[in-house]
């Protein structure tokens, strides 16, 4: 992944989030505390803000991700920016080559293999941090699927924007599949049976994310 | 002396918890992390960092009880305790039991001279602590 794609992707996603603030939110508000879309909001400003005033390096890749990551886990606040941020920084990590020394060597493999090297330590320190699973109605039902078909993808040769168009499909489609789910993590899980017949609102961005990544790489 | 270390959404909850657990045991160091840096409701790994930091010094090493409250806090809780230093972690134990009991049952203990594992073990232990007899007029089916 290079780096201008990184920058790409990152200030679309904040556009994005800005423009779907309401939505989470009211998502948010039917079954947890009504702040995802106005917490991701204020953690992608910052994010970009620090991009535009140089305080974000915008390369080496791994760096960008870190950088990022550190914004979102700073200024978020809730569960979302913690996530989001780890899976960006265990990514940049997952870019470098272990061992590779204090400046961090970058692993040298075609983009579409560091790609999903990346994609997935992302995914693994989400679920780590959120002792979470699939069918728990969380991002995570958004962001395996989503996994699984970029993986799929780059295995059967395909570009990293044909890549990440079916990992956005997969995840669109795994945000949908969370309505008939019964949240038993974070906040929603208070709610139990109740929590039925919503959209997770963290699965709803994290496939909001994945398609600004798509639509990034489409160029 | 065992500090403790307040970890929350709000900051303004958490100073008011400080003032209780003063109040109750005013020798024991408390410090505080709630809400975020910029000051809405919400937790920041950063800033708890911070908070642990500042108890583990307080206590002059002796150790930190962490009690904290609902969602987001024991995640990034978790964030903070793996950024510092194993020599650090391994003074600082985590209480499963309810915030605002938990806290003021830890300073009273602490102020006694605990061990971490006592302080860490009385605030467990206010999770299974009924606050009300079990006669108690207005609970469901006190039939008063």
């Amino acid at each position: 992944m290079t780096d201008k794609l990184l920058v790409r992707w990152l200030s679309l996603a904040g556009a994005r989030v800005a423009a779907a603030r309401e939505r989470l939110t009211d998502l948010d508000a039917a079954i947890g505390d009504g702040d995802h879309g106005i917490n991701l909001d204020r953690g992608f400003r910052e994010l970009l803000r620090r991009l535009e005033t140089g305080l974000l390096e915008r390369d080496p890749p791994a760096a960008v991700l870190e950088g990022a990551g550190r914004a979102l886990i700073g200024t978020v606040g809730g569960a979302s920016g913690a996530l989001y941020g780890r899976g960006l920084q265990r990514a940049g990590a997952a870019l470098l080559v272990p061992g590779g020394g204090d400046a961090g060597r970058l692993d040298e493999r075609p983009r579409e293999e560091r790609a999903v090297v990346a994609f997935g330590a992302a995914v693994d320190a989400i679920a780590a941090l959120g002792h979470a699973t699939t069918g728990e109605k969380t991002m995570l039902d958004a962001l395996v699927p989503a996994r699984v078909a970029f993986e799929a993808a780059v295995g059967s040769g395909a570009t990293l924007a044909l890549a990440a168009r079916r990992a956005a499909e997969a995840a669109e489609a795994g945000a949908a599949s969370t309505i008939p789910l019964i949240a038993t993590k974070g906040r929603a899980s208070y709610l139990g049976e109740r929590s039925i017949g919503h959209l997770d609102p963290g699965a709803v961005s994290s496939a909001l994310l994945l398609r600004a990544l798509a639509d990034a790489a489409e160029g | 002396m065992i500090a403790l270390a307040l970890v929350g959404h709000s900051g303004e909850l958490l100073r008011a918890l400080r003032e209780m657990v003063a109040q109750a045991a005013p020798a024991v160091p408390v410090a505080t992390a709630g809400g975020t840096a910029t000051g809405h409701l919400g937790t920041s790994s950063p800033g708890i960092g911070e908070a642990l930091w500042e108890a583990l010094r307080a206590s002059g090493g002796d150790g930190v009880v962490v009690l904290f409250d609902l969602g987001s806090a024991a995640l990034a809780l978790e964030m903070a305790l793996e950024e510092l230093p194993d020599r650090d972690r391994a003074r600082i134990a985590v209480s499963d039991g309810p915030l605002v009991e938990g806290a003021v049952r830890a300073a009273v203990e602490a102020a006694g001279g605990a061990s971490l594992a006592q302080v860490c073990a009385v605030a467990d232990g206010e999770r299974a602590t009924a606050k009300l007899p079990a006669d108690w007029p207005g609970r469901p089916g006190s039939g008063r």
